[in-house]
């Protein structure tokens, strides 16, 4: 399915100090069981958003007023775990665009990157700036720029740049996705299908 | 002169039908397993294209992640699972997938039907929409799980899109101590890396522990791989490998397993070739591991003392709000601590030679009063070899059932949950939060360690259960 195009977002930030968050947690394996791709962003952090009587858990910063955005900073090993997309899904549903870390699990940024949600890595010193700064004043806003491949940190116009390969980056600029490029060359894809042994 | 290539690029190389300057690979695929709970949203996808599946004959679909593990005869009482289960089988039937659904012969969890049945072999690209896909690379193939965009790009075009990834080593050298299993050596492993420590890695494993391992305890090791964060791992195909796929439904026969074998055995790395990243370890020193925390890193010998959170990489304060879920507190001796339940299954450690191991603990001695015990077969295969080897009746007879096959309590998609804050000792993957049901508290370990606390009711070294048996 074709996607949103993204070029620049700039938006506060939603920050979620903790390493090796997974796939588990950003959404329990429970609520898999749909069979579309809806309303995921409801039971984002599922369990860490609510107590077991469904009451919101006042400590856990999806409850915090102060604190909103369309992008979500989180720690170090960021969607690590699970292959299911519906995390990535949820992320995307709740109403991020952009995630934000210092070190992100293999699947999880592919799965963003196929649904148009942007994974930008950071160094870990920046993200601790920017998790410092957001600290202190929640109304602080973020800069992501793709095709400079640049974020920068507005209250103090600290930038850095991040990786993305170009085709991706074209993808993500355009609303292209994969499945758009490889039934373009479906004929190539056939006539290597016959060279297969099995 | 050509570079030596290992034994990923090797089947890598051979996949790729098209290389886009810095991009991805188009990588073909020649087995494509799917199951009920990745892969609604896939086929969704197709219809809106108005497009079919380009090799139903490559792809193959099983019931596992919802699938009740009692009565099976019986209808799927929660409605969600059923509707998903229901999908699974009305998506296979539309497109002319091969479908084993709950109650057929063949069902099973999706990496332990794969190979049982002959589907996974060497040098072939594996994926399915499940992390732990990795499990395949076992036999020598490159195998990967992927998610439900890349199910569908698999269902319409048989190809997918990624960078190849770096290449890492590691070697287990020496021969492992008595006790102590493939579960064991990968949960040591993923000790000393970290849950990130392979990521963006394809780990190939040598040594003479995983030469001499059979092919269940390689294919428990390879479906760790991801729990480092490595896009997978693999094992050179080797006699072994060959005698475990022979005569299997799937597998070529007659003068197509002769040309098979031809390039089989062209598959191992090539001596000088490089890896990105080379890891060594002496097998000898491995004990039987626990873990103690909220992921698969955070594991040592059982019988060592969980580390003060000023000993540990990465942030402290992660760590310790890990401990504090796991109500265990820095420096705590795991031995003895009492256990509520005990699951024996899943992908990683739900396979016959798992069974095995669990009976030659319990055979003789009995269940602990105090602890709830799932013994579950990965597939219905298992399931028939536990009771024609007469596991079933040394289960019955110690106090244990046997249920029917699925993930279970793996991920507590199913009715199988441990309840809130109650310690369950789990031959599965994964200890995060919530894992085996909301505020479920899980200690990973092998079968024996799993099979010691079922007889014991607590953490309990399984060798001092063996050894008093050989004495
Ligand atoms: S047993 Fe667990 S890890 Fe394996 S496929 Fe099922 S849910 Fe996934």
């Amino acid at each position: 399915m074709a996607y949103d195009k993204f070029s620049t977002l700039t938006s506060t930030a939603v920050p979620l100090p903790i390493e090796n968050v997974d796939t588990d947690q950003i959404i329990p394996a429970r609520f898999l069981k749909a069979t579309e791709r809806m309303g995921f962003g409801d039971n984002l952090f599922r369990d860490w958003r609510y107590n077991q009587d469904n009451t919101p858990k006042a400590d856990f910063i999806l409850n915090d007023s102060k604190y909103n955005g369309k992008i979500l900073v989180g720690g170090h090993n960021f969607g690590s775990g699970s292959s299911r997309e519906h995390a990535a899904w949820a992320v995307y549903d709740y109403g991020f665009r952009v995630v934000v870390s210092s070190f992100f699990a293999d699947i999880f940024r592919g799965n963003c990157l196929n649904i148009g949600v942007l994974p930008v890595q950071v160094s870990a010193d920046f993200l601790q700036k920017i998790f410092d700064v957001l600290e202190k004043d929640p109304k602080i806003e973020l800069k992501v720029n793709l095709p400079e491949q640049k974020i920068t940190l507005l209250a103090t116009g600290e930038s850095e740049s991040f990786d993305i390969n170009d085709y991706k980056k074209n993808n993500m600029t355009n609303g292209f996705d994969d499945i758009d490029y490889l039934l373009n060359i479906k004929k190539d894809i056939q006539e290597f299908a016959k060279t297969r042994p099995f | 002169m050509s570079a030596k290539k290992t034994l990923f690029d090797k089947v890598w190389d051979s996949h790729v039908v098209h290389q886009i300057e810095n991009g991805p690979d188009v990588l073909f695929i020649d087995r494509h397993m799917v199951h009920e709970v990745t892969s609604p949203v896939a086929f969704l996808g197709l219809k809106n294209r108005g497009i079919g599946v380009l090799h139903p004959e490559k792809t193959f679909a099983t019931a596992d992640h919802n699938t009740p593990t009692t009565n099976q005869h019986l209808p799927v009482a929660d409605p969600l699972s059923a509707n998903q289960l229901k999908m699974l089988e009305e998506n296979a039937n539309e497109h002319g997938i091969s479908y084993w659904g709950l109650g057929h012969e063949k069902n099973g969890i999706v990496h332990v039907v794969g190979p049982e049945y002959g589907i996974t072999v060497p040098g072939a690209t594996i994926v399915c929409g499940d992390s732990h896909t990795s499990t395949h690379g076992a036999f020598g193939a490159i195998a990967f799980g992927i998610g439900t965009s890349e199910v569908e790009m698999v269902l319409a075009t048989e190809c997918i899109m990624q960078p190849k990834a770096k290449r890492m080593r590691i070697n287990v050298t020496g021969e492992l101590q008595f006790g102590v299993t493939s579960k064991d050596v990968a949960l040591f492993i993923i000790s000393q890396l970290t849950t990130s420590g392979a990521t963006g890695y394809f780990v190939e494993y040598a040594g003479d522990v995983f030469k001499s391992m059979t092919m269940e305890g390689r294919m428990t090791v390879c479906n760790l791989s991801i729990e480092m964060g490595a896009r997978g791992g693999m094992i050179a195909p080797d006699e072994t490998t060959f005698h475990y796929i022979k005569d299997r439904e799937f597998t070529p026969k007659g003068a197509a397993w002769d040309k098979a074998m031809e390039y089989w055995q062209t598959l191992y790395t090539e001596p000088g070739a490089i890896f990105d990243k080379e890891l060594t370890f002496d097998g000898s020193l491995i004990e039987p591991m626990i873990t103690y925390g909220t992921n698969p890193g955070m594991g040592m010998g059982i019988s060592k003392d969980i580390p003060t959170s000023d000993m540990v990489q990465g942030g402290a304060s992660t760590y310790k709000k890990s401990l504090q879920y796991m109500k265990f507190g820095e420096g705590d001796s795991m031995i003895g601590k009492p256990i509520d339940f005990v699951f024996l299954g899943s992908c990683t450690n739900g396979r016959i030679e798992d069974f095995r191991a669990f009976a030659s603990i319990v055979k003789g001695r009995k269940k602990a009063d105090n602890v709830t015990v799932w013994l579950v077969p990965g597939s219905h295969k298992v399931e028939k070899a536990i009771k024609e080897e007469g596991i079933l009746a040394i289960i019955n007879e110690a106090g244990f059932e046997l249920r029917e096959p699925g993930c279970s309590a793996c991920l507590a998609m199913n009715d199988d949950k441990v309840p809130p804050g109650k310690l369950a000792v789990s031959t599965s993957n994964r200890n995060f939060e919530g894992r085996q049901g909301p505020g479920s508290r899980t200690l990973l370990a092998s079968p024996l360690v799993a099979a010691a606390a079922a007889v014991t009711g607590k953490v309990t070294d399984p060798r001092e259960l063996m050894q008093k048996e050989m004495a």
